[in-house]
């Protein structure tokens, strides 16, 4: 929306697009290194296995203010759990990159919202995202008004919650989604 | 990650890639199948010919010629390739297949029996193959090998990409790279390098695809991380053949030009001003208050070039290269006024020395050039004054069109507003705490605003009772309005008689600027407090009070134009007494002079330029109005905002302590930020300066001044003293309807200024056209001096008052014409047409919704069903989200590629059915084709080698 902050994700993804693939991978391990220096390894050529937990991820700095944080790196992690491998890391950022068609997004961004992990929104999962995109100003009532429109206006199937295609649809129609 | 589980079934890319395809649209699937058919087809091919004696080999070039304009030709030419397969190996293609798509292993078998034959003893299976052809290549010296070692590297590194590492994959497609480049430049025919181009695009659209796969990270990179190594690869190469370098500066340039194009974007979104602070103020106080700052800073940026135009063309040259002050009457304070001129109170009226200054009309010479550059003047002033006119005219309506094309706002609004809001408010940029804590709150914002214009829509109403209340709101507000119109008229009438009489007090002198003011201060907020009566929305309430203090506004700027018209009217009939007298004494001076010295040679009479009988130069008067309207209006919206908020906020907040009642919640409490207001402030300040400039050319520089300061003046106080509306609501995104309203003014202001110009005839002794009879005779003047004589001509018959008014009055069709083209050059029509479209559908389904749901459950489903058509299908199929995933790219490319509904329906269906689907197509093609093959993806991905 409003404030176009250029943080430096931007240009590491960019540099992931102009395929400057080593340059960017290993700026990119730089970053996953130096969260948890005693974990990673700087040797990666044979695929190490390992993992950083959500605790550190959540804490740089491109995700240290957002809302969705948590949800960010869960949703991305294998095991559901927030533990990023390297290569999940780098899914994430990519992802969350300005250069990423709006499908991925759409994708990700329906499992970010996804709360409770059962591929519809339902109504709690829109409370949560609710109550933590406004810290959770608004009054128990407004919360409950806002969610009944939101699922009316953008459930086509009327099950009374959201399913990837009512998302989909919602989404891809919006200007400023993830712009 | 839904895929993964799907993909880590399927042990097999081509099976997987295939997968996909069947449940991706035509235009996908073709494009990805075309692929896998160049790389399967290679791989066959190679392999074919490993078996092969070489004497088939000049067979396969021709083969390789054919096929590379096929591929070339696209999509739908996979059948008769299939076709050709089938017909050119039999027996073989079938294995082929098998051993390509069936699964890894088979593959590798395949190709290790190639090695064999190739006698080239490598060990891994992935590079092997690659290897493999290599060597055959070297031995048979064809081209077609390479197109081969292509194929089969890609279709290899798909099959075994996850056993290998990636920097030696690297390595290998380098090596590889290198040794096929040596053979491309000496023998790459042309249709060989089309394909190779085609395969490099290909790989290009997988680069761009891939990235839209919901797959497994690991997957995805190594398939990202593989084809770019391929596009690297042969983009290289084919920069390396002669004449092909224009192809890779070309890539190059290209992505350069991308990048480029980034960064000054982001430049320029940098280069923005007051970007930060009104997202400060938005993030606090809401759209609405920020559209007020948006339109500001726009309205700054406008009088900025007018005053880059103003100054560097007629203000700079007369400064620098006309006459100096004192030098000729005009430039020269008159003796009598001498003696004030530099009084303050005399300069604050814009009299004495302000008055003989560069800032206004009368100061200038009207010599024809000045200066050694022969810099024409007259000419630049009658053009500069036009062309501000033109400019913003420009200007307006083509923001007005860019609005209207960025301005989904308004159509959309009410669709998903809420779904919207909540799924994409957050910005996932912000990095900063703080910025990210004005996030929160203008989230909030929002979200409240949404409410309010939710429960605005739910109320239950008396509609009597409404209609009562706003037609007496509008006869109020009508009375007032005439009333104040009246008002006006007798200051008007009153000061013209005070102009006969000496004896004015101050008040006196500036009561008409007085009560202007004070109407402008008085009268909004009683509009607004009539309008409390009509309880409108809010967003529909500030476009009402907009048009009811534009017409008080609108009265009040006309009664001051005609004031001003009977000042001309009576200045110039002073005028001409004065000219007489003024000719009659010169004339009586030369007859004087040269009966006394004998002399007939006419020398000016030696008068000091300050004695000298001047006439009273009416359009330096009406500049001197404008500017005085403009520096009291200044300083009355200053004041206003100094005592208004400021005093009323810091008494609010320290009188609290100490009190009887809660000031801050109770009865004075803190200001809202008038957005009304200050919008058509702006406005009329505008249409005053567009009507001034032309005499008062120093007014442009005062209000870029005035724009300058208040933008930070206004921002410091609406963020210190004033608090969020109570009803918080959205200003529509575009501000077309505060565009609409200048461009208004811009025709209002526009008359006065061009009937002037037409028809009044200029002062005698001052300003730049003194001494002609109209001002528009400086172009005659110019075209009879300084072009060939027929444009003269020309000119005289095309400047013919019968053609004129024609073409004045056409000047609003013109601009209607500008508008549509500027809306069409941005194809805006288009999504006019859809939006609206779409709208009326979505109204249909609402309204038969609304009436339809206590009836039954059903009939929402049923009504709801139409616009989403393509939903109900994927949703089957969508029992994961990665399913989902797939149908909705299928939908959307769906749209993409035809209109039709239908098309959709084959390519909905499961995997299975699809694959035959294409095979029936070709005729002899569909029995090998899926026929071997286990499954119809690898049928089609692998099955169509023709050799």
């Amino acid at each position: 929306m409003g404030n176009k902050q250029t943080i430096f994700t931007d240009e590491q993804l960019d540099a992931y697009q102009v395929r400057l693939v080593c340059v960017f991978y290993s700026r990119l391990h730089g970053r996953y290194h130096e969260l948890a220096p005693h974990l990673v390894p700087m040797d990666y050529t044979n695929e190490p296995d390992c993992k950083l937990p959500l605790a550190l991820i959540v804490n740089m700095p491109e995700l240290k203010e957002n809302p969705f944080r948590n949800r960010i790196v869960e949703s991305f992690s294998e095991d559901g759990m927030g533990n990023l491998s390297f290569n999940e890391f780098v899914d994430m950022f990519s992802v969350l990159s300005e250069m990423a068609p709006r499908e991925l997004k759409a994708i990700y961004a329906f499992k970010i919202y996804d709360f409770n992990v059962d591929n519809y929104l339902c109504k709690e999962d829109l409370e949560k995202t609710l109550n933590k995109l406004t810290k959770e100003e608004l009054t128990p009532e407004e919360v409950q008004l806002v969610c009944e429109k939101a699922i009316e206006e953008a459930d086509l199937d009327g099950d009374n919650k959201l399913s990837f295609a009512d998302f989909e649809n919602m989404i891809t129609r919006a200007p400023d989604f993830l712009r | 990650m839904p895929r993964k589980n799907d993909a880590a079934k399927m042990d097999e890319v081509g099976i997987e890639i295939d997968g996909e395809v069947s449940d991706s649209d035509d235009g996908v699937a073709q494009r990805r199948n075309n692929r896998r058919q160049a790389a399967g087809r290679g791989g066959a091919k190679g392999r074919g010919r490993g078996k092969k004696p070489a004497s088939d080999e000049e067979e396969e070039d021709d083969e390789e010629e054919d096929e590379a304009p096929r591929g070339r030709r696209g999509a739908n030419k996979k059948k008769p390739a299939k076709k050709r397969g089938d017909d050119d190996s039999e027996d073989e293609a079938p294995k082929r297949k098998r051993g390509g798509a069936a699964n890894k292993k088979k593959g590798g078998k395949a190709q290790d029996s190639d090695e064999e034959d190739s006698d080239a003893p490598k060990g891994q299976k992935g590079r092997g193959g690659k290897g493999g052809k290599k060597g055959g290549k070297e031995e048979e010296e064809t081209k077609g090998k390479k197109g081969d070692a292509k194929g089969k590297d890609k279709g290899k590194d798909k099959d075994d990409d996850k056993d290998k590492k990636k920097k030696k994959k690297k390595d290998d497609s380098s090596s590889d790279s290198s040794s096929n480049s040596d053979e491309e430049e000496e023998s790459m025919s042309e249709g060989e390098m089309a394909r190779l181009m085609e395969e490099v695009e290909e790989k290009k659209k997988l680069i761009a695809n891939i990235r839209n796969k919901p797959w497994r990270m690991k997957r995805r990179l190594t398939h990202l991380k593989e084809a770019q190594a391929f596009v690297d690869k042969f983009e290289g190469a084919l920069g390396k053949g002669k004449g092909r370098k224009w192809y890779a500066y070309k890539v190059m340039m290209t992505k350069k030009w991308i990048k480029f194009q980034r960064d000054f974007e982001n430049f320029r979104t940098a280069c923005i001003p007051w970007e930060r602070k009104i997202k400060e103020v938005e993030s606090h106080f809401g759209s609405s208050v920020a559209s007020y700052f948006i339109f500001l800073r726009w309205m700054y940026g406008m009088n900025l070039v007018l005053f880059g135009f103003t100054f560097g063309l007629v203000v700079i040259p007369e400064v620098l290269m006309g006459l100096p002050y004192g030098s000729i009457p005009r430039k020269t304070v008159p003796r009598e006024e001498q003696d004030t001129a530099q009084d303050y109170s005399v300069l604050m009226d814009f009299n004495g020395y302000c008055k003989y200054s560069v800032l206004f009309y009368g100061f200038y010479n009207n010599e024809r050039t000045i200066g050694l550059l022969k810099f024409r003047l007259p000419l630049s002033y009658l053009m500069v004054g036009i062309g501000t006119f033109g400019y913003s005219l420009m200007l307006v309506i083509r923001t007005m069109a860019k609005n209207a094309d960025v301005g989904g706002g308004d159509g959309e609004e009410g669709e998903f507003t809420f779904a919207w809001k909540m799924f994409t408010s957050w910005d996932y940029l912000i990095g900063n705490a703080e910025t990210a804590d004005n996030k929160y709150a203008s989230i909030t914002t929002s979200f409240k605003e949404s409410i309010v214009d939710e429960q605005e829509n739910q109320k239950d109403e008396n509609i009597h009772l409404r209609r009562f209340l706003r037609v007496l709101a509008n006869f109020l507000i009508t009375c007032s309005l005439g009333g104040s119109g009246y008002l006006i008229y007798f200051v008007v009438k009153r000061s013209q008689e005070f102009a006969t009489r000496d004896d004015l007090s101050w008040y006196e002198k500036n009561e008409l600027e007085i009560i202007m003011s004070l109407l402008g201060l008085v009268c909004p907020p009683l509009f607004e407090t009539i309008a409390e009566l009509e309880d409108y929305h809010p967003r529909i309430g500030l476009k009402w009070q907009l048009g009811r203090i534009f017409a008080l506004f609108l009265g009040n700027l006309y009664t001051f134009l005609f004031a001003l018209f009977d000042e001309v009217n009576t200045k110039l009939e002073e005028e001409q007494a004065i000219k007489n007298a003024s000719i009659y004494a010169m004339k009586e001076y030369y007859a004087n002079y040269s009966r006394l010295v004998n002399d007939s040679e006419a020398t000016p009479p030696p008068m000091n330029p300050a004695d000298v009988i001047r006439g009273p130069c009416w359009e330096t008067a009406v500049g001197i109005e404008f500017v005085k309207l403009t520096v009291s209006d200044i300083q009355v919206s200053y004041l206003t905002i100094l005592i208004g908020d400021f005093a009323r906020a810091v008494i609010v907040r320290f009188l609290n302590y100490c009190w009887c009642w809660d000031l801050e919640a109770g009865f004075p409490s803190y200001g809202e930020f008038d957005i009304s207001g200050n919008v058509l402030g702006l406005v009329f300040n505008q249409g005053m300066i567009w009507m001034g400039a032309f005499y008062a050319p120093g007014l442009v520089g005062i209000n870029v001044l005035r724009l300058l300061s208040s933008m930070y003046y206004q921002c410091w106080a609406v963020m210190a003293t004033n608090v969020p509306h109570e009803r918080v609501f959205k200003a529509s995104k575009s501000n077309n309807f505060y565009m609409g309203l200048l461009l208004l003014v811009l025709f209002l202001s526009l008359l006065p200024v061009v009937y002037t110009i037409m028809t009044l005839p200029p002062s005698f002794d001052c300003g730049p056209f003194s001494g002609k009879s109209k001002m528009f005779d400086v172009v005659m003047e110019t075209i009879d001096l300084d072009l060939p004589a027929f444009m003269g001509t020309l000119f005289s018959y095309a400047a013919n008052p019968g053609l004129i008014i024609p073409a004045v009055l056409q000047i609003p069709f013109i601009l209607l014409i500008f508008y549509i083209h500027f809306i069409n050059s941005d194809d805006v029509f288009l999504t006019i047409q859809a939006r609206d479209e779409e709208k009326n559908r979505r109204n249909n389904t609402d309204s038969t919704n609304q009436v339809m749901k206590d009836l039954e459950d059903l009939l929402p489903n049923r009504s709801l069903a139409p616009p989403p058509e393509p939903e109900p299908e994927p949703k089957p199929t969508k029992t994961k989200p990665g399913a989902a995933g797939k149908g909705v790219n299928l939908q959307k490319d769906v749209a993409l590629a035809s209109p039709n509904p239908n098309a959709r329906g084959p390519v909905s269906r499961a995997p299975g059915p699809r694959g035959p689907g294409p095979g029936p197509g070709p005729g002899p093609g569909p029995g090998p084709g899926p026929g071997p093959g286990p499954g119809p993806g690898r049928g089609r991905g692998r099955g169509p080698p023709p050799r």
